[in-house]
């Protein structure tokens, strides 16, 4: 990749391809899912001209499924937007519950393919921060994304906000493996590249088991 | 001839019980399970002539799933599905079962059932 874009550039850039490469996976699977219950109910009116009698119930579970999977579908492509709209302003006030829960319904996948089961412990009256949506979407994910290779053996995620005067914490908890994490890895360069952006300050804290990521509620200008 | 036997793992609940029923439409023994430990325990009661493996699919992907697979089972073939269609899983996946049996979802069942009859030299 062009190095002249910077590490933010890179970085954005490298984030925006693993999600939209994971949505576009996700609704292979849903339009998969599709392609075989439209299969069937083929197999079965092929098979009810052959005077085998349809099962009603076999067709209303199909249908079903069908919906089940339009709603889920439904559901993938939300997110996607809201994700894309991200970039549209430089500057806004954020509700970082909703920023948490986007991030969560957006990487998912990637928490089934590691066994990590995420569980969201905030609550549902919003948190508000002003900020660079895209920017913290990014910091978010790779706290996130570090914080599910450090849950150890038990792979539970516990994500909590906590906040103050002058900022929102937010807290990875259940990091059973974070002491034997290499120390040094985390933050990289591009961590502490956003983080120098947001104006955001973490603490790692392998004796609670958790790592904590502090945002100033005016935090980018 | 004995039905053929095969084995379906795919952490899409509703796509391989849905590819199961199609495939018992069509004669052949199906059987699924969306978690790979699952799949390693039903070779132990039943020997499956193809396996059909997600390439990626929660806690073990589909090509550690079949190198453990091959350990209890020689002789079963395998035929490997993608829902995403990347460079590196057709790399890694037609390495490991051959460009030809390497299938994208959506798959077509006429496809997948030529591919099995392939595999078997039927």
């Amino acid at each position: 990749m062009d190095t002249k874009c910077g590490i933010l550039g890179q970085t954005g850039l490298q984030f925006f391809g693993r999600i939209t490469a994971s949505i576009s996976h996700e609704i292979k699977n849903v339009l998969a899912v599709l392609n075989e219950n439209a299969g069937l109910l083929q197999d079965v009116v092929l098979m009810a001209e052959k005077g085998i009698p349809l099962n009603p119930e076999r067709l209303k579970g199909v249908a079903g499924t069908m919906g089940k999977q339009i709603q889920r579908a439904d559901g993938i492509v939300e997110n996607m937007n809201r994700f894309a709209h991200a970039v549209d302003e430089n500057t806004k006030e954020i509700d970082i519950h909703e920023t948490l829960s986007l991030l969560l319904g957006l990487t998912r996948r990637f928490a089934d393919m590691r066994g990590v089961t995420l569980s969201p412990a905030y609550g549902n009256s919003g948190k508000f921060l002003t900020s660079n949506p895209f920017f913290l979407e990014n910091l978010l994910w790779c706290f996130l994304d570090f914080a599910m290779g450090a849950t150890g053996e038990e792979r539970e995620l516990t994500i909590a906000t906590e906040e103050n005067e002058h900022a929102i914490r937010i807290c990875f908890e259940g990091l059973k493996g974070l002491a034997e994490k290499d120390a040094g890895a985390f933050p990289s360069e591009r961590e502490s590249a956003l983080m120098k952006a947001l104006d955001a300050d973490f603490t790692m804290e392998p004796v609670r088991s958790r790592i904590v990521v502090a945002l100033p509620k005016k935090g980018f200008r | 001839m004995s039905p053929i036997k095969v084995l379906l793992v795919d952490d899409e609940e509703e796509l391989v019980s849905t590819l199961a029923e199609r495939l018992a439409l069509r004669g052949i023994h199906a059987d699924w399970t969306t978690r790979p430990e699952d799949a390693l325990r039903r070779l132990e009661v039943c020997k499956y002539d193809v396996a059909v493996l997600d390439v990626k699919i929660p806690r073990m992907n589909g090509i550690e799933l079949k190198k453990e697979m091959e350990k209890k089972c020689a002789h079963t073939k395998f035929i490997f599905l993608t829902g995403h269609g990347s460079e590196q899983d057709f790399r890694e996946g037609s390495q490991e079962a051959g460009p030809e049996f390497y299938l994208v979802k959506p798959v077509n069942i006429e496809d997948l059932m030529e591919k099995i009859n392939q595999l078997l030299g039927r």
